[in-house]
């Protein structure tokens, strides 16, 4: 196996996935099987071949420093699932 | 330390005084209303794209030219990967392996002498917004205003070796944050923020000991209390033999110590790759050199000035130096007024303590450089004592009035008449004469007795040189 | 029916029906069909800018007002629920619209309804969609193909003029292929990305889809050119579309060994040889080219697309918007019950993949190899534009196949999109039509590569094509 158990609930975790015993078997043989495919690439020879993170060459896009007036907060909340007196709440954070 | 040597980083975060966020239009001063001053974007809804704020870029490299750091050719954001409820995208967009800023240096003095703290980097990133945790509810509030906001993230190395450099190293950061005009330095309100990374180890070993890092203190008194109690607390542990745990520790102020964060079950695996949703920033030579034109001169160079110009002692140059509207002020006097240490005296001890004690800054501090420098011209010229003078500066605080206008109301002029003193004296003598013998007899100490009668007799108003001498001639005739 | 949106918009000018009422026809029509190809039917709003546009088109000859455009569900319509066919965004609506959405109502368009995709543009199918796959038009037990397939199946099935999709590996070209209808992946760049819901920022654009290739460039038209809220959005000045078929004459067309590989469909090959032999016909020079790299797209893309995914949707907590598990005790509690029940096994899979390559230790290894690999293949177009103006090829290997194969086999699923995912890594516009029909009576789609912002090109190819053959009139 390419990917371990824990290697599979590590990334369930960082991507808070709660996955019962049977879905890590099962992501487990999947993504064996993705990334085994993968491994055609250690194939290619890439040397210092600067990684490509965009299919294009622009740089520097900025905007300029204008303050523009905010939504309303009517609007701001308006999808939020649970907010009271204008704040967004959510079950405590137990860190 | 005892045997002992201490290995601090901070990491500062500086809010930028830009008009706007960092990748939106919504306004970058922090608002009271929660929620209030937010858009999609900084909401991250759904679909919505950062755009970068140029002069969050101007700001950077402002800070980057000042510290003396190479300005990065090209450096690209990157997102950092967590979840938290203040973070709206589940990511937040900094930069990682390509700082705008690297490789500087920032001169600190302290008490055992001047040192270069070396600086690692200085970076771009948005702020979060904020949580308030709930006390008795089981729940936690999450406001968005501060979401977006600039930030330059600056990494020292591991140069400082004491709280009390620690402490030197933060304000002369700020300091030179607010020289640049680009981060208000308030500490409590947060747009100047701090954590601290810190080892210990036995002296003289090459290894670094395993560091802590610190988080939550939220003034210059926390930090030097938080390491140095992080400091004991690590000395403790390898004295009994124990082992340092790598963990992020928050400073409680009122319990006056550090308490372990419930260590995370996940490492930290922010999972950093490039900000595809933003493109490189390149900084050619010409941008380099318009920001440089622009810089003010900055604390250390304006305090060795301070000193070779104006002849100044160390101590004066670094107190009139403390912010760029004081020393801006200092320097006003003097072009009007040729007497800087002089004119030091009169800031450093009366303009700084009515400053502190009403809780206001230099700017609106109501005596001008014009009216205090008439004031101190008074006093040279002998109009009025320096005893006089002091109550003719609080008035002048209280009521706006310049020094003349107060010395000719109140008829508070010094009586530099030497006809006028002789007379006077000659009538104190008269009217004391087995004091006046006594001191002819020799006990020369009596004539403070003499000056004091005439001064009383003048409401204060005689030159006191001018009296000491002309009672002394009197008495001694 | 040869062009729709051209057709609707001279039938307003002689008042032969008008916007109103051909929306109300559309939505009974849409009410009664068996696709499933929307997911949000806007007959309010529709009604609303219908009858707006009918007061436009007295001073306008622009030829979208009044026409009837669907739009893809993970593009956002402001006031008009967006689901990315997902249940954790259920009762999401948009406060803002896409600038595509923007753009198409400031030409007068009208937009009927959202319509149905795989769960976040995350499959080939749409069987991944929280309200279950759209059928195929040509046949109700095939897949339209995916991600945009309710755009496709829309679009084919005669219940828009035009719809709008997204394209992060084919996503447009593959429905395009399926449905026997035309769609085009603009250059990346050309089109804003704002308000498309991320899938893979790197990859995505947003793009039109119709009945002919002179429709789509109509559509083109009015997507294209800079947004300054999109950073990746090209600065630059575009000629207005021509409606004119490219003079094929001396055109150098390159045809890669790598696009006849093992695993296509004899059908498919059959008929994408007789597309490039009527481009030979109308006098493009026909030459073989090679494309190395492109066999390692489908590997570089499921490792760049997965990262950029699993980082995308984190957003989706439950916080400020979308569904949120309400049982939950603490926080942490509340973000894996809700991401755990709003996600499916598919998007989930790709969350699992894209955190587990960017995580510490295997970052190098995948990301960065993928990212390096992908430069070799951006390469290869570079050299092969060199020596040839554009590139032809098939869109995918096989027709529409029946909607509940291939679904537990997430790798076959993902190897449909062999032929498609180099144009999205190297950021290159990409067509695809309808070139013929394989044994079952199903399209058959080829595509057509060209050079960044040669959109002119492969839409002139495609009107030229569409001028000598019949195979996009067919109905289903
Ligand atoms: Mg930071
Ligand atoms: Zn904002």
């Amino acid at each position: 196996m390419k990917i371990t158990q824990d290697e599979v609930l590590h990334a369930a975790r960082l991507a808070r996935l709660k996955l019962g015993l049977a879905e890590v078997e099962k992501f487990q043989n999947e993504l064996d099987s993705i990334l085994e495919y993968m491994d055609m690439l250690s194939k290619v020879e890439t040397g210092d071949i600067e990684p490509m993170s965009r299919s294009f060459h622009v740089t520097n896009v900025f905007r300029e420093d204008e303050a523009v007036r905010s939504q309303d907060r009517a609007e701001a909340l308006l999808n939020a699932p649970c907010h009271k007196d204008g704040v967004v709440v959510v079950p405590k954070v137990i860190e | 330390m005892n045997g002992y040597d201490i290995t601090i980083g901070l990491e500062v975060h500086a809010q930028l005084l830009t008009e706007s966020k960092i990748f939106c239009g919504c306004r970058a001063r922090t608002v009271q209303e929660p929620n209030t001053n937010t858009c999609p974007v900084c909401m991250g809804m759904p679909g919505t794209l950062p755009v970068l704020n140029r002069k969050a870029v101007d700001y950077g490299i402002r800070l980057g030219l000042a510290t003396g750091c190479r300005i990065a050719k090209k450096s690209i954001f990157a997102r950092k990967n967590y979840f938290y409820p203040d973070l709206p995208k589940g990511y937040q967009i900094t930069q990682h392996l390509t700082p705008l800023c690297a490789g500087g240096t920032l001169d600190i003095e302290t008490a055992s002498g001047a040192k270069s703290i070396r600086i690692m980097r200085i970076h771009m990133e948005e702020d979060a917004g904020k949580t308030i945790h709930g006390d008795r509810e089981p729940y936690s509030y999450v406001d968005y205003n501060r979401s977006g906001v600039p930030l330059l993230e600056i990494v020292s190395m591991p140069d400082i070796t004491s709280s009390e450099e620690a402490a030197v190293y933060l304000r002369e950061t700020r300091k030179i944050l607010m020289f640049l005009e680009i981060c208000d330095g308030n500490m409590e309100e947060g747009s100047f923020r701090c954590d601290a990374n810190i080892s210990v180890k036995p002296a003289g070993s090459r290894e670094y000991g395993i560091r802590t890092e610190i988080k939550n203190m939220n003034s210059f008194k926390n930090v030097q209390k938080a390491l140095d109690f992080e400091v004991r607390r690590h000395i403790g542990i390898l004295r009994s033999g124990g082992s340092i745990v790598q963990e992020t520790r928050l400073w409680d102020a009122a319990a006056g110590a550090t308490m372990s964060m419930r260590s995370k079950e996940e490492s930290h695996d922010y999972r950093y790759f490039p900000e595809p949703d933003l493109v490189p920033v390149e900084v050619g030579e010409d941008w380099i050199e318009k920001i440089r034109e622009d810089l003010p001169e900055l604390p250390a160079h304006l305090r060795r000035r301070f000193q070779s110009q104006f002849g100044l002692p160390a101590y004066d140059a670094g107190v009139l130096t403390g912010s760029k509207a004081l020393a801006r002020y200092f320097e006003e006097c003097v072009k009007l007024l040729d007497a800087p240490k002089e004119i030091s005296n009169w800031i450093m001890t009366e303009v700084l303590h009515v400053i502190n004690e009403q809780g206001i800054d230099i700017s609106s501090f109501p005596i001008s450089p014009e009216r205090l420098t008439e004031m101190i011209g008074l006093v040279r010229q002998g109009v009025i004592s320096v005893h006089i003078a002091k109550e003719v500066f609080s008035e002048m605080t209280s009521t706006g009035k310049s020094a003349s206008e107060i010395v000719h109301e109140k008829n508070i002029t010094q009586i530099s008449d030497e006809e006028q003193i002789r007379g006077l004296a000659k009538t104190i003598v008269e009217a004391n004469p087995d004091e006046a013998a006594k001191y002819r007899a020799g006990k020369t100490g009596l004539l403070g007795f003499f000056v004091g009668k005439l001064m009383s007799a003048t409401e204060g108003k005689a030159n006191p040189k001018l009296a000491g001498r002309i009672v002394k001639e009197t008495l001694e005739q | 029916m040869e062009d729709r949106i051209l057709q609707t918009a001279r039938s307003y000018r002689r008042f032969d029906r008008s916007p109103v009422a051909e929306i109300e026809a559309l939505i009974r029509t849409i009410r009664q069909d068996k696709t499933n190809s929307f997911i949000t039917i806007d007959e309010e709003g529709a009604l609303r800018d219908a009858a707006a546009a009918e007061k436009m088109l007295a001073h306008s000859d622009d030829p979208l007002v009044g026409v009837p455009i669907a739009v893809k569900d993970n593009i956002c319509t402001r006031g008009l629920a967006t689901t990315c066919a997902s249940k954790i965004l259920a009762g999401f609506v948009p406060t803002y619209d896409a600038t595509a959405v923007k753009r198409l109502k400031e030409r007068g368009a009208v937009i009927i309804g959202k319509t149905n995709l795989d769960e976040f543009a995350m499959g080939s199918t749409t069987a991944t969609s929280s309200i279950g796959p759209t059928l195929n038009p040509w046949d109700l037990s095939k897949t339209p193909g995916g991600s945009s397939g309710g755009s496709g199946a829309a679009v084919a099935a005669g219940l828009c003029a035009g719809a709008l999709g997204s394209d992060t590996g084919g996503s447009i070209r593959m429905p395009a292929s399926f449905c026997g209808i035309t769609g085009l992946k603009p250059t990346y760049g050309a089109v804003s990305r704002f308000g498309l819901v991320a899938f893979a920022s790197s990859l995505d654009q947003i793009g039109p889809m119709a009945v002919s290739a002179r429709d789509t460039a109509v559509l083109f038209d009015a997507l294209k050119g800079h947004d300054p809220l999109d950073s990746t959005s090209a600065q630059r000045e575009y000629p207005q579309m021509g409606l004119e078929a490219l003079d094929l004459k001396g055109v150098r067309i390159g045809i890669p060994e790598e696009f006849f590989s093992e695993g296509l469909d004899p059908d498919v090959e059959r008929s994408v040889f007789f597309g490039i032999s009527t481009l030979e016909n109308l006098g493009a020079e026909i030459q073989q080219i090679k494309l190395p790299h492109v066999r390692y797209g489908v590997a570089v893309y499921y490792i760049i697309a997965t990262a950029e995914a699993s980082s995308n949707l984190a957003r989706y907590d439950g916080v400020r918007y979308g569904a949120r598990d309400t049982d939950a005790k603490d926080l942490l509690d509340m973000y894996l019950e809700t991401r755990s029940k709003g996600f499916n096994d598919e998007v989930k899979r790709r969350i699992m993949l894209g955190t587990y390559v960017l995580s510490a230790g295997y970052y190098d290894a995948y990301y960065k190899k993928a990212s390096q690999v992908r430069s070799l293949i951006a390469r290869d177009f570079e050299e092969a534009f060199a020596q040839c103006d554009l590139i032809a090829g098939p869109t995918t290997p096989v027709t529409a196949f029946g909607i509940h194969d291939m679904v537990d086999d997430p790798l076959r699923i993902y190897l449909l999109d062999i032929y498609t995912i180099p144009a999205n890594l190297a950021g290159l516009p990409a067509i695809s039509f309808p070139c013929g029909f394989g044994a079952e009576g199903l399209p058959v789609g080829m595509q057509l590569i060209a050079p960044h912002f040669r959109e002119d090109l492969l839409l002139g190819a495609g009107i030229a094509f569409q001028e000598w053959t019949k195979f996009h009139r067919v109905k289903p």
